[in-house]
């Protein structure tokens, strides 16, 4: 199926927004390019999170665990390979440890899964610390020439990655299966549609995308260990920064991600004790008022608004 | 029955609930181009046949035989790739979905699989078929309940399933809705498809089942024409025996 005229005119804006976006290094001082790595950083988590999350319904607490895999990837084969194919090595340990995960997991509710992905990252974090012990080294040293703007390039250069993985699948067989089954599991099985094959593929893509981001940012750090690279904080700030946006649509987490960034360093510098506590206020009224996030609220106003939008077939 | 080959085979089909055997050591067998009716009292076990034949139930005991192909243990989107499609008992629908890409899932994952424009032209001919070829727009909550039974039997038949299982199409019907249901799934047996009626309108099952299987208390009780089972002394007894006659 050949892209609509509207749907031309739509990859036209996003392909022009992504150049604007590009040129942050150039125009912006260092503090706004910190920012902009940070914005990039959750536009990529969040978008991929809400692709697999959006339709199934599942909560996935695992982003810190495939992050932190990223960055250790990187730590560990900096020194022996060239830096693109570690980029791509991170991302296929993301997407096939996402695949194992799914296997095990997908199967079972929601409840489990949530607790599980939770439990993946400081598993994972664990066993790192334990071999480091045995070791006995206590981090890794990642240095290298790559700057502050290559790296702010590189996370732009896959967040539109995971867009266009998005539109893709949006309009794909696999998309289509997924809306029947966020609709009703039961009803997807019974036309025909084998529903954990389709949540595993489709979890492989936050496992991918934030492995990788992991990786574009260890070089950053300088210096990595466990506890940075395995934070469990990350994973719920991406999936706040999600809900916030709305995973209706794929832009939805992306406008979620920008103001919550803003409030994020707001709060970290005027109460950088109480983080944690407002991070979970934060959480709540998101929850209680804007169920659907900005896409949600959107949508309503657009509904109201009498324009006579309607979504043409799949 | 020479001249219509078996599609569908129980044999021994067995499921229990704990203590509670709903379905007993079940044997029928479906035929081509034929509707069976399977029928009893409430509670006696019909949903619960349907359910191990299309795999959202597995089964305790037995096997079940979709043309040569042991479908028993296989899970229900293997099942329906095979050739079965359903609609149940209280209608299951994509709430978020057009009444068009309600039908198009049938079409598109079902057992004859299409996609893109082939898809789409083919849940509109499933649509019309089914008497809601000027609704497809709408939204699943602006349908009427006969038009939301409508909607799930096309995408039922959008698959071109080899065996169609009906679980109480016709009940909450209306009178006039009842004769225009009654006239649909008569023209569905007109094209020759195979289908598994579980109904309690008498009228439906004496004018559109070619055999018919009685059920009490998960045990097959009778089998036969719908003449001669529904004036059986014993089938009688089971239907006067419960509250539902
Ligand atoms: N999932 C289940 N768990 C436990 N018991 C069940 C389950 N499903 C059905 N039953 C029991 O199995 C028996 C048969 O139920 P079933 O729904 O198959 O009857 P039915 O013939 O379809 O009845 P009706 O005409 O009321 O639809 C009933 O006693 C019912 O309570
Ligand atoms: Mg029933």
């Amino acid at each position: 199926m050949t892209p609509s005229r509207s749907e031309a005119a739509r990859i036209g804006w996003v392909v022009l927004a992504l150049a604007a976006a590009a040129t942050l290094p150039w125009i912006g001082s260092s503090y706004y390019l910190a920012l902009g790595v940070t914005i990039a950083t959750f536009t990529v988590l969040a978008t991929s999170w809400a692709i697999f999350s959006g339709p199934t319904h599942y909560i996935s607490l695992a982003t810190a665990a495939f992050y932190g895999v990223g960055t250790y990837t990187t730590g560990l084969l900096i020194e022996t390979m060239p830096y693109w194919s570690i980029l791509a090595i991170a991302g296929l340990i993301g997407a096939a440890g996402a695949a194992l995960v799914g296997l095990a997991t997908l199967r079972l509710s929601g409840v489990y899964f949530v607790i599980f992905t939770l439990g993946l990252a400081e598993f994972v974090r664990q066993v790192l610390t334990w071999v480091q012990n045995l070791t006995g080294q206590k981090g890794i040293y990642v240095l290298t020439q790559i700057t502050e703007a290559q790296i702010y390039w590189q996370l732009v250069g896959l967040a539109a990655l995971v867009w266009l993985a998005g539109w893709l699948i949006g309009r794909s067989r696999l998309g289509f299966a997924l809306r029947i089954i966020g609709d009703d599991e039961e009803v997807a099985r019974h036309s025909g549609i084998d529903t954990a094959m389709a949540k595993v593929l489709l979890f492989m893509i936050p496992g991918a995308a934030a492995a990788m981001t992991g990786a574009i940012l260890a070089p950053r750090f300088v210096y990595i260990e466990p506890a940075v690279a395995f934070s469990p904080m990350l994973s719920f700030q991406v999936v706040i920064m999600a809900l916030l946006g709305g995973t209706g649509r794929l832009w939805g987490p992306l406008v979620g991600v920008i103001p919550f960034t803003f409030l994020w360093e707001a709060i970290s510098s005027s109460f950088p004790n109480q983080t944690t506590l407002l991070l979970g206020l934060t959480f709540l009224l998101i929850v209680y008022l804007l169920p659907r996030g900005f896409v949600g609220l959107f949508l309503d106003l657009r509904q109201h608004g009498g324009g006579t939008f309607r979504r043409a077939g799949a | 029955m020479t001249m219509h080959p078996t599609v569908l085979s129980l044999r021994g089909a067995t499921k229990r609930f704990g203590g509670l055997v709903a379905v007993n050591a079940l044997d029928f067998d479906v035929h081509e181009n034929q509707v069976l009716g399977l029928i009893g009292p409430n509670g006696s076990g019909k949903s619960t046949t349907l359910n191990l034949i299309s795999g959202a139930l597995p089964a305790t005991d037995g096997e079940i035989v979709l043309r040569d192909r042991d479908i028993t243990r296989l899970p229900p989107q293997a099942i329906a790739r095979l050739g079965v499609a359903r609609t149940f008992q209280l209608v299951r629908l994509l709430p978020s979905m057009s009444v068009l890409e309600n039908v198009m899932a049938g079409a598109v994952f079902g057992h004859r699989r299409r996609w893109g424009r082939a898809a789409e032209t083919h849940a509109r001919k499933m649509l019309d078929r089914v008497g809601m070829g000027r609704k497809l727009h709408l939204g699943i909550g602006q349908l009427t309940y006969i038009d939301t039974k409508r909607v799930e039997l096309a995408r039922a038949l959008a698959g071109e399933p080899r065996v169609l299982l009906l679980d109480e199409w016709l009940a909450g019907l209306n009178p006039t809705e009842l004769e225009e249901g009654v006239a649909l799934i008569r023209s569905l047996r007109d094209d020759g498809r195979t289908i598994v009626l579980v109904e309690h309108v008498m009228d439906a099952i004496r004018s559109l089942c070619d055999t018919c299987v009685v059920m009490a208390q998960g045990t097959k009780i009778a089998e036969g024409t719908p003449e001669a089972v529904l004036s059986d002394r014993e089938v009688i007894r089971a239907y006067l025996g419960d509250d539902d006659a």
